[in-house]
């Protein structure tokens, strides 16, 4: 017999309603069978290269490899007509270094803080890292919401929690991991998506996943929450954004998304400041795309930049 | 009670698994009374594309293995073969060669596939050399694989001509894809299904079916593909130059005006190998 979610879960979605698994999983389906090509197909690639935000989060990271994904975000590509990306996403340890490249330029400087990627340290720790990366020059925050307090039913403190990370954010943008494959069902999904966009302002972000686990962005939960931002702001008026994250690595994939953005929130959501793909291995592909729609020819993927190892 | 006949859908091998083209078109196969014989797959350049991608990925792991093993996995495919031998001649057969013709030329292919399987690790020490340098240097020239190689194998001898051009390239560690003959594609599915069961990693070798029209364009510019080899015409070989130019691709060609002899010695031996190899030179210094 299935494990009954705990109360509080259940009060928030009779409130909001549950996900139709089947619908969703039938409707992203349909995403993948629409033709995009030519100027259109153009088009999508130079979006979604302005949507990218530019990711290294690993242990062996370094100010050297910080700074040549910080000249890729800048110019991906020799050409001009590339737009760069919208951000560069790095460590908290890192944001300085980042900084003196990205000073005065278009592409922002986001930072996962939170105790990324588990969140499971004090929360004065993780408000602590959060002011650390805003003084040093983050412009947007990527903090991770207490998955075992969630599933355990205290909702409250998870809101308090964002609400805090809000607080000690400032002016920066804040983006919140819901960590998807963790919530293990659509309906918690659609619950932690409308827990965290009540204490969100508008334009700030619900993101994902961290990329740090098994199962990351896919179809299926980026059109949940796609759809929860869509009820929310008929509800409310508040457009919040959209960060889906990890696994996002071919052109294909990233023109699926935008199509589930069109179709879901319409134009207005399609720029980079209401959606953003969080990803590493995606600009180079897209770049290599864009190389094919203008050359004729299928590129070869060693033509193209790697800064170093990982992506 | 009559039993309905069970007929095989034949499919193209490509990263070790059994496809439809993914344009979902085929071409109504004939034997050689005229009767349909059945539908083959009419891959298009999507499908190329597709098939170049999993072969770069199959690459790194096959270079590494050691020429020893490779060399083991090529007698497999030898073994495999013979023990589908009649069945494989019937296909051979199904296009008009002759109980005699089909069985030489299966047999031919078993020992191409025991010849190949012998060179993977010698050629190194016959095309690799230690350079005499004035210098106190050790100077090796060593033999490297060049990536993903792309074959247009040629219209007779479908069995015997597309394996003499798949075996070397694969022998050294590169990976390939290749358009099988149009009028007689059904030995390289069955091909495919002997080459699936013989230890070979998924993504080293990729048949696919169809027109050469639909193919050779994207073959000749894919910048992915180090190295065509191709049995082509006149016509044919100036647009894979011009498409290969554009990212300095090698080229090997079989002119197929003239006929070629696949059974003869000529057809195989170390220098088939060398077409897809690149040489590295490297100094190192003799202790002090």
């Amino acid at each position: 017999m299935a494990v009954q979610p705990p109360r509080t879960l259940r009060a928030l979605l009779t409130e909001i309603g549950p996900v139709d698994q089947v619908g969703i999983e039938e409707r992203v389906a349909k995403y993948t069978t629409r033709s995009i090509k030519k100027a259109s197909k153009v088009q999508a690639l130079k979006l979604a290269v302005s949507m990218v935000d530019l990711t290294t989060l690993e242990g062996k990271d370094t100010p050297g490899k910080v700074a040549s994904l910080c000249l890729k975000a800048l110019h991906p590509h020799d050409d001009p007509t590339i737009p760069s990306t919208a951000a560069v996403c790095v460590y908290p340890r890192l944001v300085k270094h980042a900084k003196k490249l990205l000073r005065n330029s278009p592409v922002k400087i986001a930072s996962v803080a939170t105790a990324f990627p588990s969140g499971q340290a004090p929360l004065e720790t993780r408000l602590a890292e959060v002011r650390a990366a805003v003084e040093d020059g983050a412009d947007e925050i990527d903090m991770v919401i207490s998955r075992g307090a969630f599933l355990a039913g205290e909702l409250a403190l998870v809101q308090d929690e964002i609400s805090a990370v809000r607080e000690a954010c400032g002016p920066a943008t804040l983006k919140v991991i819901l960590e998807t494959s963790e919530l293990e069902t659509y309906d918690n999904i659609r619950a932690a998506s409308f827990l965290a966009m009540r204490v969100l302002r508008p334009g700030d972000f619900i993101k994902t996943s961290t990329g740090k686990t098994s199962s990351n962005a896919t179809l299926g939960n980026n059109q949940v929450m796609l759809d929860a931002i869509r009820d929310f702001y008929l509800e409310t008026g508040t457009p919040i954004a959209m960060k889906p994250a990890g696994g996002i690595r071919t052109a294909k994939q990233a023109i699926q998304f935008l199509i589930a953005v069109k179709e879901t929130l319409g134009d207005a959501w399609l720029n980079n400041a209401r959606y953003r793909f969080g990803a590493s291995a995606l600009l180079n592909d897209l770049l290599r795309q864009l190389a094919k729609e203008k050359t004729g020819a299928y590129q070869a993927p060693y033509s193209f930049t790697e800064a170093s190892g990982s992506y | 009670m009559t039993r309905l006949p069970i007929t095989k859908t034949p499919k193209c091998y490509v990263g070790g698994a059994f496809i439809r083209s993914e344009s979902g078109r085929v071409y109504a196969h004939n034997d050689s009374a005229g009767a349909f014989a059945c539908n083959i797959p009419l891959c298009t350049r999507k499908d190329l594309r597709n098939a170049v991608e999993t072969a770069a990925k199959a690459g790194p792991g096959w270079s590494k293995r050691s020429a020893y093993n490779r060399g083991q996995i090529l007698y497999r495919i030898a073994e495999m073969l013979e023990s589908r031998a009649g069945e494989m001649s019937a296909a051979l057969a199904l296009t008009g060669a002759s109980p005699t013709t089909a069985a030489r030329e299966v047999r031919a292919s078993i020992d191409r596939a025991v010849h190949y399987a012998g060179w993977t690790d010698k050629y190194e020490s016959l095309l690799g050399s230690v350079n005499p340098v004035s210098t106190p240097h050790f100077n090796f020239t060593v033999m490297e694989p060049m990536g993903v190689i792309g074959i247009l194998a040629p219209e007779e001898a479908p069995l015997l001509g597309l394996l003499s051009m798949v075996l070397p390239a694969i022998a050294s560690g590169n990976t390939a894809i290749a358009l099988a003959s149009h009028s007689q594609p059904y030995p390289s599915i069955l091909l495919g299904e002997i080459l699936a069961v013989s230890d070979l990693p998924g993504g080293v070798v990729n048949l696919l079916t169809g027109k050469r029209a639909d193919i050779l364009p994207t073959m000749a510019t894919h910048a992915h593909l180090r190295a065509v080899y191709a049995a082509a015409d006149k016509t044919e070989r100036t647009e894979i130059q011009r498409g290969a130019a554009e990212h300095v691709k090698r080229t090997v060609f079989i002119h197929s005006e003239t006929p070629c002899d696949w059974f003869e010695e000529k057809a195989q031996g170390p220098y088939q190998i060398r077409h897809f190899l690149e040489a590295k030179t490297t100094w190192h210094p003799i202790g002090a």
